[in-house]
């Protein structure tokens, strides 16, 4: 294997190792801790969680260097960062500060509205957001280590979440199903590489590790996904606009790691006082849904 | 024999994996989530994931206790990476997530970062046969054996595997290549076990 191969095959199998895990996104060193002591697998490191940079409005770009330097020296598990989509710049600058993995994310502002990031030349993981089988294939074909559905972040509501984990895992069943020759008009339809999607009617999953994303504001919401096929959750602003962070972190790990048992998830989900305010997709105008953004 | 891979948090599909291919039928791999499912283990793989993250499921999954006292009575444990730390005895500056068993010291994370991940081949007498492949990820050290503790492996003069008795621990990640030979070795120690306790 060349470098390069060996650098992505390490990128994945981090990934693996996260598995059954929640990522926290966080805004400060307090919160980091927080996250670690309540058993995250990661953490994410931004300015404002997705809800905040909703209320704000205007652009949104990578945090700030001295805060991810401070979060990297604060807590152990991995850092990983947002770039705005097609950053190439913010992506260069966030691996030099040896993040773990960087998040090409629909939740920043685009820099870029035609292509996203050429992900193989770098030695950092990408992680990248898909709201179907078709993005997955092709950010995994510009060289994401990792996927997470995108679901619609900021918004306390698990619908779009959903959604694109259901969408991706019928796409994936009815390419198993698919004859040889069917593949080539698939890779067609779903706009993805061939090959990816040969490999993904072999093995009939993604070939990288699949998080859900956005939305996710309880405990039942994150282990919903993971009863729908996510192999773990990245959580934004459900925990710390909660009325009490640590509960609710600590809860939503517990909800992860114990998806399939109703007694604890109804034993975890109890008093943990006001969730985030939720907002309903119908009042978003098209324009201001972040899934959106990327192709 | 029942081989239980702790099923909380990380690679545990891979190990479960592994076993499978080894085709042997006196082993029945199990998923542990519950002191139950320890029960009926006669031996247990602790896989990579994240140490702080694991070390709390265990807690709240009430496994902590009952893996510790069955190490003591003697059932093998096997730690990968992150479960190499929860076997080590002292686990410098996080000795709060140390399960006890093996008497070693480790750090965490002694190689770096995500971008300092690599692979390195390294000789395992133990196994024989050619250099074992070992895949290291954000991966800690050994960096004190004590005197009963065998190396059984040290990659560019680090330790990165030891044996002490029924005790087997692996900075690397032998369930993230297609080497069986170390996941074979810890069954030969858990068929020894078993005979023992048969005496």
């Amino acid at each position: 294997m060349n470098e390069a191969a060996e650098q992505y095959a390490l990128n994945r199998d981090l990934a693996k190792m996260l598995k059954g895990g929640v990522i926290m996104d966080v805004v400060n060193v307090e919160q980091a801790q927080i996250a670690q002591e309540a058993g995250a697998v990661a953490v994410m490191a931004l300015e404002r969680v997705p809800s905040e940079i909703r209320k704000a409005g205007g652009v949104s770009r990578m945090s700030d260097p001295d805060m991810i330097k401070a979060i990297q020296e604060a807590v152990s598990i991995p850092v990983m960062a947002k770039v705005r989509i097609g950053h190439i710049i913010e992506a260069d600058i966030l691996q030099s500060l040896g993040v773990d993995y960087i998040d090409e994310s629909e939740v920043l502002t685009p820099a870029d509205e035609q292509y996203h990031i050429d992900k193989h030349p770098y030695r950092v993981p990408f992680v990248c957001g898909a709201r179907d089988l078709g993005e997955a294939l092709r950010r995994i074909g510009e060289g994401a280590a990792m996927i997470r559905t995108k679901g619609e972040a900021g918004t306390g509501n698990v619908v779009e979440a959903v959604r694109h984990q259901r969408t991706i895992t019928q796409q994936i069943s009815q390419l198993a199903g698919a004859a040889p020759e069917e593949l080539m008009s698939a890779a067609k339809a779903l706009q993805a590489p061939y090959d990816l999607v040969c490999q993904v009617a072999r093995e009939q999953r993604l070939p990288v590790v699949n998080f859900a994303a956005g939305g996710i504001a309880t405990p039942a919401d994150a282990a919903l996904l993971m009863r729908l096929g996510s192999e773990g959750v990245f959580v934004g602003s459900g925990i710390f606009n909660s009325q009490d962070p640590a509960a609710r972190a600590r809860a939503i790990v517990l909800a992860v790691a114990n998806y399939q048992d109703p007694e604890t998830l109804a034993r975890i989900s109890s008093g943990l006082g006001e969730a985030m305010e939720g907002l309903d997709l119908s009042d978003l105008q098209e324009g201001q849904k972040f899934a959106r953004r990327g192709w | 024999m029942h081989i239980g891979v702790l099923g909380l948090q990380g690679g545990v599909a891979e190990h479960l994996e592994m076993l499978s291919r080894l085709s042997d039928e006196t082993i029945n791999p199990i998923e542990v989530r519950t002191p139950p499912g320890l029960r009926q283990c006669d031996a247990l793989i602790i896989p990579g994931g994240e140490s702080t993250a694991l070390r709390i499921l265990l807690d709240a999954a009430g496994l902590t206790d009952p893996i510790s006292s069955r190490m003591q009575q003697g059932m093998p444990v096997w730690g990968t990476c992150a479960g190499m730390i929860l076997l080590a005895q002292k686990v410098l500056y996080h000795q709060n997530l140390s399960l006890g068993g093996m008497d070693i010291t480790v750090a965490r994370n002694v190689y770096g970062r995500q971008q300092e991940s690599f692979v390195a081949e390294f000789p395992i007498p133990e196994l024989g046969g050619p250099p074992f492949p070992g895949v290291f990820i954000r991966a800690p050290g050994v960096i004190r054996t004590g005197d009963g503790v065998q190396v059984l492996a040290r990659s560019d003069d680090q330790v990165v595997a030891c044996r002490e008795q029924h005790l087997l621990v692996t900075s690397f990640h032998p369930e993230l290549t297609d080497d069986l030979r170390l996941h074979r070795y810890f069954i030969h120690m858990c068929t020894a076990a078993c005979a023992e306790r048969a005496h």
